[in-house]
């Protein structure tokens, strides 16, 4: 018998791993899918979180996640093409000038 | 039947998100995000949420990720290639710090704070409306605020691409 619990510990191995994922890699784009991944993996609870309590407004929170994952895309990928435009990378540790 | 297909669906998410943090062509990472979200719709259909499994295949396994991988190929980025500036012994703390995560959101997943006040919309009293149908009510009326603030956030976003994108920035 699957409960909320096993979904709920499914979604938290694909958050951890989501933010693991954040911190090894270099890459920004991959890093960006890594964020994806964890917006994903708390869909997953909020979904569970709707069957088991009877409820529907975690249904309606996952559509808005979704819309707000779908323009934080666009944008997040518009500002990686125009630094990958003046930086002719997208490796984060060259992405420096805001540091000292 | 359920619990098998939970498990197998689970496996290969967690299996496929593995291989995204470890793989180093981008484009097999995007593909292997693919697999987990494919995973993860499947997982929604088990809880019966039937609208939202279909706006996770359309939406995110379509759309995002599409736009994902035509920016890997438009930009043709190679693997992480290490730079000079980067912190030498990162995967490990990374690592030990992953496990600790996932350690506390289960201490907290074994406390009983989980518990809520049950509502109204039973299996059986969705199905008797429709998944989708009651969604779309629900959007109209009790979300009505949100979901037109989510047009606005949609719009913005799509003006905010183009000026970014602009050649002059």
């Amino acid at each position: 018998m699957i409960t909320i619990t096993h979904y709920l510990v499914l979604s938290a191995i694909l958050f951890t791993l989501g933010a693991v994922g954040v911190l090894i890699r270099r890459n920004a784009i991959v890093i960006f899918m890594c964020i994806e991944l964890m917006l994903n993996a708390v869909n997953i609870s909020f979904v569970a979180f709707a069957h088991h309590l009877h409820s529907m407004q975690g249904q309606m929170f996952v559509f808005f996640t979704m819309t707000v994952a779908a323009a934080e895309a666009a944008v997040g990928l518009a500002i990686i093409v125009a630094v990958f435009r003046n930086k002719e990378t997208v490796n984060i540790d060259d992405m420096n000038i805001m540091k000292w | 039947m359920e619990s098998y297909l939970f498990y197998i669906v689970g496996t290969i998410a967690v299996l496929a998100a593995v291989y995204l943090i470890f793989e180093r062509n981008p484009v097999f990472c995007a593909l292997y995000l693919i697999q987990t979200m494919v995973c993860i719709a499947v997982l929604y259909i088990l809880l019966e949420a039937q609208f939202i499994a279909a706006v996770q295949m359309i939406v995110y396994a379509g759309a995002i990720m599409v736009l994902f991988l035509f920016v890997i190929m438009l930009l043709n980025v190679k693997g992480d290639e290490e730079s000079k500036r980067s912190f030498p012994f990162r995967k490990i703390p990374a690592i030990l710090m992953g496990i600790g995560l996932l350690t506390v959101i289960c201490i907290v997943l074994k406390s009983k704070l989980l518990q809520g006040k049950q509502g109204v919309y039973t299996v059986a009293h969705i199905e008797s409306i429709g998944n989708t149908q009651l969604i779309g009510n629900l959007l109209f009326t009790d979300y009505l605020l949100p979901f037109e603030v989510t047009s606005i956030l949609l719009f913005v976003a799509a003006i905010g691409a183009i000026m970014l994108a602009k050649r002059k920035l």
